[in-house]
């Protein structure tokens, strides 16, 4: 678009987080924050999510998955209909006869969200008043919180941070006199948490949390002397809200590979004071067997060229594993929004020569990607296919979000997820 | 407001993006934000398109609601026509779009595009993706086909087929079948819109003698448009199983004059025999449940009890433009028609019914996995394993074939069915395991998916009013097992109704036999 402009702004700063990024604004093809719900529905167990939304919010969270859930989901779309934007029906009661037949039929819902969307957020429907009106009337027996999941605010991961974050305000308060404890923030496939809350107690970190928790009433306390770590990288409006209940923030990477691993353990460990030679004895044994599953791809994905079009927010810390790792070469990696606090221990990982690019004008960027010849591009599904017919090798990146890659025992799977496109290509001999 | 845990339709931009992703030479751009773009793995996903579908969206933000959306449109308006040069355009907004009010129709009439652009009104509040379609079908047609030349006289006798689109459910090898099949009629096909016309074909659709609607709920509008303007009959008929196949080329000889018996020596299909060999008898009286658009859902009724010999035992849609369709054919099979979108009416509609397969689309699919019953997909929504590689249509006669196969595959067949019904305490060789042509598991209630602790099927299936107060017998119930699982639900609810006529409390081995004497088909 002509309005886009691309222009390299390079931002007043030290250290090596400091570089040249290409801000673009134009066609921007991304999921919205509502995609969030597809993971955060089933990682709590006994939450609802209902979008206050329109017909396309619906039509999105059956699409966008890619195949449809068999069991009933704990999510739907209380859809917004001509009557109810004419004002020829009270919106608010509208919502609380769905909320109300919705329980009725889901009695074992402990914690529902009302989720808003570029419709609700476009005509200001007041979504917290809502959950506040909704809560007093379903009170104890379900919790009613608030976010928005739209499209003209988050993109696709973002959606989770504005649901954590919604949630931290109702957390329990730890004592000021309690314990140090680590507080581990982010959804995480239930495999790879049971597999951190390990190696934690094996460090000697007793007091280990994990928010989101799996049941409603299971929700960490939070206090001055929680500290956290996050797991996801797009975590922003959490990472503040906690820091606003005097929480505090634990600088690192992410846990993606055996290096950012370890390094995302480390910054746990001296956080707590955990002896470096504690440190090593129980992080040795899982880091040697992630390094070996790992090095069986590098042969295949050394040397080889990436191009990241912007759509989770994990394509830095990707891109960073990727070529510490696997000795991958990334031309350009795209991602939606910058926040460099949080990226800090990432960006300065990277090579100088990587394109970081914020934001996206989809065409353009296309003409780049075409331009730079890369041997496998990580893009979304609307993408992939055409761009394969191409003869462009893919790997679509919403298989790094419902795909459990973190930690050690995950590295080799997640080298193997770049490394399948290709084999895959070189193997089809039709 | 409605609660909506799935939907049978997208919204009316969906539609609209069909229609444009149909075409060759057509761009749409939509005023929306970044989250409607999700739209585009429909097409590259689901249907594995092979090219983004030609649609460019305004990605709004917030922080764009205070300045100006419509400069941000008519710059993507300028720019899209510019990049990818498109014959025409279509212009309009999605939900969000529609809220925000800044009229892409007007803003791109000032642009001044060197090429014609239809700005589409789509209600995103009150219209769903099939009327969507229709409008836009019709208002491209409306505005493109009068700036065609008017026909050169033509000695031979040529039709347009309209309503195929891209997502469509098998409308590629509908295509394929129906030009095969006017074209041994001695008919040429003049234009086929929209799968695969360019703007300029559209130009060439008043030189057709008559138009084929092969999806009404597509094609009707804009058919109906095109008779008044240019006097083009068109056909009411969709040759979806052999009767109507027959039917929709009596309709041709018609418009066109001809001999229908001529025609109709040509038509050939397996079905007819097929479903005469002895080894169908046992399809006799299937109970089938019917669901899906109003078109294939009346088409695929008249095949079911008409050449497959099941019995139709409910049949819904929820195509509302097409509602009173649907009631007429119900109430020729004798039952009542659902009208509606929510999927759990449905649900509980099937659970009451008990049938022995259900007909519908990748949701009742869904649902019959669950409830255990036998089901085949036969209209959209369609998921990617409904786009087959193969050729498979299901209108004319080689779409009746597919037919034949599609509605006997999900069943246990012939004589299996009595030997299961004989020995089924047989430890591998039982009900629960399934029909055993298919591999995975059979039917059986899928346990361990079913979200949130839901009662066994056939427990859910009794009469709750009256199995309150009616004890079954051990011995009655024991003897129930023994009823093969697809009907063993129906069974019960018969008995149970039985029961509660004759106003039984208990139901002994004895009440079970006499209901079943009483229910005999």
């Amino acid at each position: 678009m002509s309005v886009a402009s691309e222009k390299l702004m390079v931002s007043a700063g030290q250290g090596c987080v400091d570089r040249p990024v290409l801000k673009q604004r134009g066609q921007q093809e991304v999921f919205c924050g509502l995609t969030g719900i597809m993971w955060l529905h089933r990682k709590i167990q006994d939450a609802f999510f209902l979008i206050v939304g329109s017909r396309t919010c619906a039509h999105l969270m059956q699409s966008a998955a890619g195949v449809m859930i068999f069991a009933e989901p704990r999510f739907g779309t209380a859809i917004m209909e001509e009557r109810d934007l004419a004002g020829l029906a009270d919106m608010n009661e509208e919502l609380d006869t769905v909320v109300d037949r919705l329980l009725e039929r889901r009695p074992e819902i402990r914690l529902l969200f009302l989720v808003g969307s570029c419709p609700s957020e476009v005509i200001k429907l007041d979504l917290s008043r809502a959950a506040q009106r909704l809560s007093q009337r379903h009170s104890p027996q379900v919790r009613i919180l608030n976010y928005s999941g739209s499209g003209i605010e988050t993109t696709f991961t973002q959606g989770e941070d504005a649901c954590l974050a919604s949630l931290v305000p109702s957390l329990p308060s730890e004592p000021d006199n309690a314990p140090k404890s680590l507080l581990v923030v982010g959804a995480l496939a239930d495999v790879v948490e049971d597999q951190f809350a390990r190696l934690f107690e094996q460090l000697g970190i007793t007091h280990t949390r994990f928010l989101p928790a799996r049941l409603a009433d299971d929700m960490p306390p939070v206090g001055a002397n929680t500290h956290f770590l996050l797991a996801q990288p797009f975590l922003t409006d959490t990472a503040r809200a906690l820091e606003a209940r005097g929480a505090r923030y634990i600088q690192s990477g992410f846990p993606l590979g055996a290096e950012g691993t370890t390094e995302w353990l480390r910054a746990a460990a001296s956080c707590f004071g955990v002896p470096d030679a504690k440190f090593e004895e129980v992080v040795s044994a899982p880091r040697t067997r992630a390094r070996r599953a790992v090095q069986q791809y590098e042969e295949r994905l050394s040397a080889k060229k990436l191009f990241f079009f912007p759509d989770s927010q994990l394509e830095i810390p990707l891109a960073r594993f990727l070529g510490q790792e696997l000795g991958m070469q990334t031309l350009e990696v795209g991602t939606p929004y910058l926040n460099k606090r949080l990226m800090a221990a990432e960006l300065s990982q990277l090579p100088d020569d990587v394109v970081v690019s914020e934001g996206q004008d989809v065409d353009k960027q296309l003409d780049r990607c075409r331009d730079a010849q890369p041997d496998i591009v990580v893009c979304g599904l609307g993408l992939a296919n055409p761009l394969e017919v191409e003869g462009i090798t893919t790997k679509w990146s919403i298989e790094l979000v419902f795909t459990p890659i973190q930690g050690f025992e995950q590295a080799g799977d997640l080298a193997e997820l770049f490394a399948r496109p290709l084999n895959r290509r070189t193997r089809l001999e039709v | 407001m409605q609660l909506t845990l799935w939907t049978y339709e997208g919204p009316p931009h969906v539609g609209a993006m069909r229609i444009a992703t149909a075409m060759t030479d057509l761009h749409y751009v939509l005023h929306a934000p970044q989250g409607d773009t999700y739209a585009d793995l429909l097409f590259t996903m689901i249907e594995r398109r092979k090219k983004r579908p030609p649609v460019t969206y305004t990605t709004f933000q917030a922080r764009d609601l205070g300045a100006d959306t419509s400069q941000l449109f008519m710059d993507a308006a300028r720019d899209a026509q510019e990049r990818f040069n498109p014959a025409a355009m279509i212009v309009g907004a999605s939900c969000t779009g529609e809220l925000i009010q800044d009229d892409p129709g007007g803003l791109s009439k000032t642009l001044g595009l060197p090429v014609p652009v239809i700005p589409l009104e789509l209600p995103s509040y009150s219209k769903k993706e099939n009327w969507g379609a229709s409008e836009t079908f019709y208002q491209i047609v409306r505005h493109l086909a009068p700036l065609g030349p008017e026909a050169s006289e033509r000695t031979d006798i040529s039709c347009n087929i309209l309503g195929p689109t891209a997502l469509g459910f098998r409308h590629r090898d509908d295509v394929t079948e129906i030009k095969r099949l006017l074209e041994s009629l001695g008919i040429s096909v003049n234009v086929v819109a929209p799968l695969d016309a360019s703007v300029h074909d559209l130009l060439r659709l008043r030189h057709a003698e008559f138009n084929v609607v092969l999806y009404p709920e597509i094609a009707a509008t804009a058919a109906a448009w095109l008779k008044r303007t240019f006097r083009q009959p068109f056909t009411t008929i969709v040759p979806i199983g052999v009767g109507a196949t027959r039917d929709f080329i009596r309709e041709i000889a018609e418009i066109t004059g001809r001999d229908a018996d001529t025609l109709l020596e040509q038509s050939e299909s397996r079905l007819p025999w097929y479903s005469r060999s002895i080894d169908s008898t046992y399809l006799t009286n299937k109970r089938v449940f019917l669901f899906g658009d109003a078109t294939h859902v009346i088409a695929l009724a008249r095949v079911a009890e008409k050449e497959m010999g099941f019995k139709v035992v409910g049949m819904g849609t929820y195509t509302r433009e097409r509602a009173r369709d649907v009631r007429d054919a119900a109430e020729s099979y004798g039952v009542e028609a659902l009208i509606t979108d929510d999927y759990l009416e449905v649900e509980r509609l099937v659970q009451e019914l008990q049938p022995e397969m259900v007909l519908g689309t990748q949701m009742e699919r869904h649902m019959a996995k669950r409830l255990g019953i036998p089901c085949a997909v036969i209209s959209a929504p369609v998921h990617v394993q409904d786009y087959p590689a193969r050729y498979s249509p299901l209108m004319g006669f080689e779409g009746a074939n597919v037919l034949f196969d599609t509605l006997v595959h999900p069943l246990t067949m012939g004589l299996e069915e009595h030997l299961l019904q004989m020995f089924r305490d047989d430890f591998e060789f039982n009900d629960a395991a399934g029909p055993s042509h298919l591999s995975h598991g059979g039917h059986g209630p899928v346990k361990g998916q079913v979200d949130g602790g839901e009662a066994e099927p056939e427990q859910a299936q009794s009469f709750e009013n009256n199995s309150n107060s009616i004890v079954w017998l051990d011995e009655a119930e024991r003897e129930l097992k023994k009823v093969p699982f697809f009907v063993r639900g129906k069974a019960r609810r018969n008995t149970e109704k039985f029961a509660a006529e004759l106003g039984l409390a208990e139901i002994s081995m004895e009440t079970l036999y006499e209901a079943k004497s009483h229910f005999s088909r």
